[in-house]
């Protein structure tokens, strides 16, 4: 990228965005393989090259950058952010016709530089098809039919590593509109009016948060974004950071000014390499163009931001656990009060949000709190973002409007249960969610309403389990993920997550007794109640709504002896198949427990009375005769 | 905080409390608690002080601003509830092996368990033990009893500013451990015990000698003599309940005689013998304006500390031994000299309030061929246990007096067991006889006075302004020690002791060790200094005789053999050096490159690579022993190599050829001439 002048007034940024508009309209034809971790893990890095060398065979002249009007060449190739489809990743997009190409092989390069590039047609077989017909665009696409997006609107089209790509699509002039046209407290009262709540977890109003950070006194303040994306499965911020970094720098920037902050951080995990180095990029470059750092856009306004990696812990996603490891202390969570908006960051005011939240706030300062309040419901405006999982046909990042129910998103978006099996729950807001039934399908996801029924939105993971899954199993999973990354500070949550587990084990591998149910309520039920932080106080809700929807589940574990979605192994008996079985006898010899009989050439059979399921017969047999089911 | 709180139906004034624990305690109900000690930080961990609190749910008390018109309740069922799981769940997961545990009897969480009525533990046993630390003299960690309320790491972080301990872990596998799972004698602690004092379980508790003293009182051989510090006699009468410190004391003479003690002496004498030679050591600084501030060093745990934090300062430390050492190497002198006991066959006790001293007295300046000063320390508590074993009822006892002539002390010799005590002692001494208008010199310095962490006072001697800082609490010393190196604090003398509020607060007092505890032991010492008819411990007859017959005046060079030390760095990892040569044979010159953080970054392991190639190029590997080594805590001119004792800085790898040619082969060469004349 060449390198760039610093901006002094919000009219040269004006200037540099008509520019770079003038610049990309130069490119007739822009190349943009997805660099968003999914696709680069299935290979979309080799497609990048492979489209590169295409275009060296065939002479095509490419613009080394994009910004160089003064480059003939009308060709861009590059890396795009995560457009959220990951299932049929790689994914390649050519502007400005939007062809959608997925599942691209390196081999496909030839194909789409003739076809498409130079001749301006589709690649028909790289489309997507559902089987029935395939969709030229993105938009057409019925995974994107019913999205609505906001946050993610520029992820997936923008160029994350370069900062005048993000320009050209109004980039940074939020931040140039608060800073030369709103006071700090017109910040505050634009983002508390467009009622938006906080994407973390529990839902808190930013505008409000900010207000409280505000109005406190002091020599220093800190802007912290919470990009500690723990939850297993969950990639919507990750997402963000990769595919459009600068669009969480403007909103702290913003966030910055609001509460009189002149330093931010990024508290991000180690996890995220690819994350961490967008980020990086963007903030340098942001500082080069003077859109952060000292006196912002040539005003008074100066902010720094910093990266801190975290080392994976998932309670350092707790605010407070967040602020002692910026601090360098152990990530554990304190008390509250004081909360961070008194005493935060090194004992200073800070304003803690995640990183969806910060990408929300220039839209509402640009297009206004109104515009905002058309998204989504009354009291909760706006998208959100969810990672969706599981059993599902498509799975992938979506943004949809607040209030959109659960069976549009698992049966529309999602386009169903993938298996043909029946649909059975949804798993919302990570391990420390709750479980959703066919019963709710009807929902409309959003906070009060997930919370009416003991779930919340969380971070924003669904995962749709179908019929074949045990719910008890599903419970045991989550919390052996809770229990640990307990930090191990409050007694109910320490040990509390560690007896669930022990009961919940038990319960799957046939050893339940029928008090277990009942201890298991009560002791979810305190530590819900008493535990000190987040974590602790969510941690038994997979426990909790698993107990209530499928409680004849638990019964069945316990009193029958089965495991009614036979999943678990310790219900599932050893069997020999007679039409496979040769009659060799070396099961029958295996078998510690003298469970197999039978005679030499004839098939034999497994005594699940004396079976101990060791499984050594099915290590023996070499005709595959022995299952378990 | 002012107004009011219904608690419970009942309505409750604020008054100024800190948080709604303190609020609800103060209103007469003993909320539980684990975790909240009102000198430690708040930390809202063992969820027993839970309430519900009308709008708000149920909430940590100890973490809630007390707030006016708060409507609180304490024992709903909800709130009993969890509180009583939280112990079912502690109990779940402990060793619960009550009746031999040190604890027993003394234990929060039985006690606890006891008056909630929990009656059943539904859970199953947990079977993993984990190793148990008790390889240092003061201590032993059992993290099988530990239920992880953090009291003894904030107790070591932030009152006493060491911080060996902390959390690791995550989930079901936290424990509290020094770093790298290190056992305690291999860390920066500097056994205070003030970790013992709070923690609440029989996890930290004091590592015993009373059966090896028990063997000692039953072997005919041995002479058993015992010194009783200051501080132990406040405790014994808050145990005991009985009025008076010196009436404590004497009631504890006759009971040390009835266990089997051939002597009963006063650790107060020595502790007037170390004002007299301190206060000299002092006055002969001010006069040379060298060393000072002065540090005292009565306190093994500073001296420790010290030592491993601030050894540029340790030339400012007062070079008299402890009052518990003098009393050691004088005792073991005054027996083999006039009672015809041999050293080996005199057996020393000492009972002190504190666990460092158990550490002090193995050190190796205290030892003379292998019999040391002091052959056992035992805690208060300890000696409260061997009470108890003898069954000896101590309230009962007729009041004995000391043996002479250790059993003779002045009120200044006393008051060494609170903090200010030994600043005090001092200056009632160094003031005798300034005061001009023939008015008797002050005995009293209530400046110094008190449990405060930090306290100043200047006092003017003759035509001469002393400026003095008393600290407790060892944090409160590395805050003056960084006013001191960046030049904000100017003081002439520093005394400091580890724990809060002095010895009368050490880790080896007993249990309830609180600063509620503290205030009033405090109280008793400075009753028993007024009840004594001497103030000052230059008027001590005994220490006159003791310099007459023995120590012939204050600072003598036998005064200097017998009662003051000396002090070494322990900043480093004690650690050997890496040796890099590949013969063992003649004689060699020794070349060591430090590979320290600072040197390593530097460049210093080329540095050491070209050397060595250098050496072998030159013919002279076998002349020269090559070492990798840890700091010369030269850190500033590094890379540091050092030539047989030279130490020569700044050694990068460009300067490789330069430095081999003009010092080591010169050196190498010599020696390895020497060793061909040899052969």
């Amino acid at each position: 990228m060449t390198p760039f002048a610093k901006l002094n007034s919000p009219s040269e940024l004006d200037a540099l965005k008509r520019k770079a508009i003038s610049a990309i309209s130069g490119c007739a034809t822009r190349v943009l393989v997805c660099g968003g971790t999914g696709c680069m893990a299935s290979g979309s890095p080799k497609v990048l090259e492979a489209l590169q060398s295409a275009l060296e065979k065939h002479s095509v002249p490419v613009r080394a950058d994009i910004m160089n009007e003064e480059d003939e060449a009308a060709i861009s190739i590059g890396y795009s952010g995560c457009p959220g489809y990951c299932q049929v990743g790689p994914i390649v997009r050519i502007l400005p016709a939007d062809y959608f190409y997925t599942h691209v092989k390196p081999e496909d390069a030839e194909e789409i530089v003739t076809q498409t590039v130079l001749g301006g047609q589709p690649v028909q077989r790289l489309l997507f098809n559902d089987g029935s017909e395939s969709y030229a665009t993105r938009d057409d696409l019925p995974f994107y039919k019913d999205q609505v997006n906001v946050v993610l609107a520029d992820c997936g089209v923008v160029e994350p590593g370069d900062i005048r790509d993000y320009i050209s699509r109004d980039g940074y002039r939020a931040l140039a509109e608060a800073l030369y046209g709103l006071t700090p407290e017109a910040v505050v009262a634009e983002v508390t009016e467009s009622g938006l709540r906080g994407r973390g977890g529990a839902g808190f109003s930013t505008g409000r948060k900010w207000g409280f950070t505000q109005v406190v006194k002091s020599d220093k303040k800190y802007v912290v974004c919470n990009a500690d994306e723990g939850d297993p499965g969950a990639f919507m911020d990750e997402s963000i950071m990769e595919g459009n970094p600068h669009a969480l720098l403007e909103g702290m920037a913003i966030a910055g000014y609001a509460i009189g902050a002149d330093e931010g951080y990024i508290y991000v995990r180690a996890e995220y390499p690819l994350a961490i180095e967008r980020l990086r990029t963007a903030i340098s470059q942001a500082e080069q163009a003077g859109l952060l750092g000292d006196r912002i856009l040539g005003g008074p306004f100066s902010f720094h931001i910093r990266i801190k990696e975290g080392a994976g812990a998932f309670v350092c996603g707790e605010e407070t656990a967040l602020i002692s490891s910026i601090e360098g202390q152990r990530g554990m969570p304190r008390p509250k009060p004081p909360f961070p908006a008194n005493s935060g960051l090194w004992g200073k005011p800070t304003v803690v949000n995640n990183v969806e939240t910060f990408a929300n706030v220039s839209k509402i300062i640009l297009n206004g709190a109104e515009w905002f309040r058309s998204f989504g419901i009354e009291s909760s405006p706006g998208t959100k973002v969810f990672a969706l999982t599981g059993d599902v046909v498509n799975t992938g990042l979506i943004e949809v409007p607040m209030g959109t129910t659960v069976g549009d998103v698992v049966f529309k978006i999602g386009g169903g249960i993938r298996t043909g099996k029946a649909f059975k729950a949804v798993q919302i807001g990570g391990p420390s969610g709750a479980c959703l039934t066919e019963e709710h399908l009807d929902l409309p996801l959003d906070y009060d309403s997930l919370r009416s029924v003991g779930a919340m939105v969380g971070s924003g993971g669904l995962v749709v389990m179908d019929e074949s899954t045990c719910m008890v199993e599903i419970a045991r999973f989550f919390m052996s993920f809770t229990q640990k990354e307990s930090c191990g500070k409050c007694v109910l949550c320490r040990e509390g997550t560690r007896r669930m587990l022990d009961i919940l084990t038990r319960i799957v591998s046939g050893r339940g007794k029928v008090e277990d149910i009942d201890l298991l309520e009560e002791l979810a039920l305190t530590v819900r109640d008493g535990s000190l932080c987040g974590l602790g106080k969510s941690a038994p809700n997979p426990v909790i709504s698993t107990l209530k929807h499928f409680r004849d589940e638990y019964l069945a574990h316990i009193v029958d002896g089965v495991c009614p979605a036979g999943e678990c192994d310790a219900f599932k008996t050893y069997s020999i198949i007679e039409e496979k079985c040769r009659g060799c006898g070396l099961c029958a010899k295996k078998c510690p427990a003298d469970a197999i009989s039978g005679e030499i050439k004839k098939p034999y059979v497994i005594n699940a009375d004396l079976c101990i399921k060791c499984g050594a017969c099915a290590d023996a047999c070499k005709f595959e005769a022995v299952t378990l089911g | 905080m002012e107004g009011y709180i219904t608690i419970d139906g009942a309505q409750t004034p604020i008054n100024g409390c800190k948080n709604l624990l303190e609020v609800i305690r103060a209103s007469g109900i003993e909320l539980p608690t684990f975790c909240y000690h009102s000198e430690l930080s708040v930390y809202g961990a063992c969820r027993m002080c839970i309430v519900d609190i009308d709008g708000r749910g149920i909430q940590a008390s100890c973490s809630t601003p007390p707030e006016d018109g708060m409507v609180v309740r304490t024992h709903t069922e909800q709130v009993m509830k969890i509180r009583r799981m939280a112990l079912e769940l502690l109990l779940a997961n402990h060793h619960g092996n009550c009746q031999t545990c040190g604890k027993n009897t003394q234990c929060k969480l039985q006690e606890l368990a006891q008056k909630l009525g929990v009656k059943n533990v539904r859970f199953d046993e947990v079977n993993d033990v984990l190793p148990i630390d008790d390889l240092n003299q003061s201590l032993v960690r059992d993290p099988n009893k530990c239920i992880l309320c953090g009291d003894c790491v904030r107790m070591c972080k932030e009152v006493q500013g060491v911080g060996v301990l902390d959390f690791v872990g995550r989930g079901s596998d936290v424990r509290v451990s020094p770093a790298f799972g290190k056992n305690l004698n291999e860390v920066e602690c500097v056994y205070c015990g003030q970790c013992a004092s709070v923690c609440p379980t029989g996890a930290l508790i004091i590592k015993s000698q009373t059966e090896k003293v028990w063997k000692a009182i039953n072997d005919p051989s041995k002479t058993v003599i015992v010194q009783v510090a200051p501080a132990v006699r406040a405790a014994i009468a808050q145990s005991y309940d009985i009025a008076g410190g010196e009436h404590a004391m004497a009631k504890t003479v006759t009971a040390l005689r009835r266990i089997g003690f051939d002597k009963v002496y006063d650790t107060s004498f020595t502790a007037d013998l170390t004002t007299v030679e301190e206060a000299t050591e002092f006055l002969d600084r001010v006069a040379k304006g060298e060393k000072l501030p002065q540090f005292t060093s009565c306190c093994p745990a500073w001296v420790k500390y010290a030592e491993q934090f601030y050894p540029d300062y340790l030339a400012n430390l007062s070079s008299c031994k402890s009052p518990q050492q003098m009393f050691g190497s004088l005792a073991k002198q005054y027996f083999a000299d006039h009672e015809g006991v041999k050293r080996e066959d005199l057996y020393v006790v000492s009972i002190m309030p504190c666990t460092a001293k158990k550490f002090e007295a193995t050190r190796p300046e205290f030892v003379v061929d292998g019999d040391p000063d002091i052959n056992a320390v035992l805690s208060t508590q300890e000696l409260i246990s061997m009470i108890d074993e003898a069954g000896i009822r101590v309230s009962n006892l007729a009041p004995e007096s000391m043996d002479l002539p250790f059993g003779f002390k002045t009120g200044a010799g006393i008051i060494f067991g609170t903090s200010g005590g030994v600043a005090e002692a001092v200056l009632r001494l160094a003031s005798a006889g300034t005061s001009e208008d023939g008015k008797p010199a002050p005995t009293e310095f209530r400046d110094v006075r008190g449990l405060e962490g930090l306290k100043e006072a200047s006092v003017t001697l003759g035509d001469r302004t002393i400026k003095l800082a008393v600290l407790s609490g060892l944090s409160n010393a590395r805050e003056v020690l960084a006013r001191l190196q960046s030049g904000e604090a100017d003081y002439d003398i520093i005394e400091v002791m580890a724990c809060r509020g002095g010895c009368i607060g050490g880790g080896g007092q007993p249990l309830p060790n609180d600063m509620a505890a503290r205030e009033e032991r405090k109280a008793t010492i400075y009753d028993c200094d007024a009840i004594l008819p001497l103030h000052n411990a230059a008027d001590n007859p005994y220490i006159k005789e003791c310099y007459s017959t023995l120590l012939q005046k204050p600072n003598s060079s036998i005064a200097h053999k017998l009662l003051h030390t000396g002090y070494r760095s322990r900043r480093r990892i004690e650690g050997e050096d890496l040796d890099l040569s590949e013969t063992k044979t003649g004689e060699k010159t020794p070349v060591s490159v430090c590979i320290g953080t600072n040197c390593y970054l530097r460049g210093s392991y080329d540095t050491l690579r070209k050397l060595i190639d250098k050496a072998r190029e030159a013919g002279l590997a076998g002349a020269i022993d090559f070492k990798a080594t840890f700091c010369f805590e030269k850190c500033k001119a590094s890379p540091n190599v050092q030539v047989g004792d030279t130490i020569y800085g700044g050694i990068t790898p460009d300067k490789i050829d330069e430095f081999f040619e003009n010092t080591i082969k010169p050196a190498a060469q010599g020696a390895s001439d020497a060793e061909t004349l040899e052969v």
